[in-house]
């Protein structure tokens, strides 16, 4: 069974060069964290297209870039970027925040 | 102190939930007990070189390493378990024949011991490189060093009671539903982990969605709260999935199901009576 596993998963694999192929020139944003804070703290994007979200962390700890709305959790090391595909968005608010200090770390994506 | 020991907490739960699923699983087996602590260990000791390279990690593989190593480590653990979930259906009856009669433990035999050995490390591992990482940092930011023991302590212990408490409900089941009972909970806990790969894959642009939320019942059940955490874990529970994660959920589930019902034991013949 463990072969008829791996085989399906390998044929969902395969799949993966038509997502690829759909995603046209999306829209690049940078996030900063400083001081466990997000900066901007609100970022607006255009609802119903793919956008590409760089969290570039200046502190000198990690962190993990976190949202439950955009379904979204990657660790982000001390002084690294990472990058977070989300999208394509029904307009609304989508909270995001960094996990290891939620007590500043709080943002929100505007999708309109 | 709080804030971190909520932190470890929700880490450690994960953990501690499918490491007690685990301990019911290979209920009377002799020396398990060795086996599931060297998981652990190991784990640790996997979280600690992750921690460390966790930004060679995240580099890696065009920015998309952490889900890479994200989802082949949970898709390595949905096989696994599904190894054992399937070994279970066939043998399951004799042992707890087996069980009942000697009324202790029994060898394990052929049974795949190492196969829940790797999804306790693994386990461990996933969960364990998170609370490295956010101590590092509270150590490099100065944080008060008794806080951060403490607070770490207390999460790491109320994790580990939610876990025995799962463990000891489990036992509450009766022997001879026993090992239908923990093998569901497997078949579950491995189409979640599933839905969580796929959640990953899609996260690093690999896989495309297939519908980004099919539905949300974030206000019945959110996955920040402790019993939606808790199902998270235990079932996969997602409020928000993505079509692709029901997918690898429904295709994982049938597949172990399909497994455990063409391999399941049938009426005795010389040759299984024999190898038992």
């Amino acid at each position: 069974m463990s072969y008829h596993c791996r085989f399906l998963m390998s044929m969902l694999l395969s799949l993966a060069p038509f997502g690829l192929s759909l995603a046209a020139a999306p829209l690049e944003l940078t996030v900063l964290i400083r001081e466990h804070r997000f900066e901007p703290a609100e970022v607006r994007v255009p609802a119903g297209q793919k956008v590409k979200l760089i969290i570039d962390n200046q502190d000198a700890s990690a962190e993990e870039f976190e949202s439950y709305e955009l379904n979204r959790e990657k660790i982000v090391g001390a002084n690294s970027r990472i990058t977070v595909w989300v999208g394509p968005l029904k307009a609304g608010r989508y909270p995001f925040f960094g996990e290891f200090h939620q007590d500043t770390a709080q943002g929100v994506l505007i999708a309109e | 102190m709080l804030a971190t020991a909520i932190l470890v907490f929700r880490e450690v739960l994960e953990a501690a939930l499918i490491i007690s699923i685990v301990m019911a699983a290979t209920r009377g087996l002799r020396g398990r007990g060795r086996w599931v602590a060297s998981g652990i260990a190991a784990g640790i000791l996997g979280a600690i070189v992750v921690a460390l390279s966790a930004s060679a990690i995240a580099d890696a593989a065009e920015g998309t390493g952490q889900e890479l190593l994200n989802a082949t480590v949970l898709l390595a653990a949905v096989l696994m378990l599904a190894w054992h979930a399937i070994w279970m259906a066939r043998h399951g009856r004799e042992l707890a024949a087996q069980m009942q009669d000697v009324g202790r433990a029994v060898s394990g035999g052929s049974r795949p011991v190492t196969a829940l050995l790797l999804v306790v490390a693994l386990a461990v591992l996933r969960e364990g490189s998170e609370i490295v990482l956010f101590l590092f940092g509270m150590g490099a930011g100065g944080g008060s060093a008794l806080a951060m023991w403490s607070g770490g302590a207390v999460g790491l212990l109320a994790g580990g009671v939610v876990g025995v408490a799962l463990y000891f409900g489990l036992l509450g089941i009766p022997l001879r539903h026993f090992f239908n009972a923990t093998n569901g909970l497997i078949l579950l806990l491995a189409a979640g982990m599933a839905s969580h790969a796929a959640h990953y894959l899609i996260q690093a642009d690999l896989l495309p969605p297939l519908g980004n939320m099919i539905w949300d019942s974030s206000r019945l059940l959110s996955e920040q709260s402790l019993l939606g955490q808790t199902l998270h874990t235990l079932i996969g529970y997602d409020a928000r999935p993505a079509g692709l994660q029901l997918l690898f959920y429904a295709l994982t589930a049938i597949s172990i199901y399909t497994g455990m019902k063409l391999c399941a034991y049938r009426t005795p013949n010389p040759d299984s009576a024999a190898s038992a």
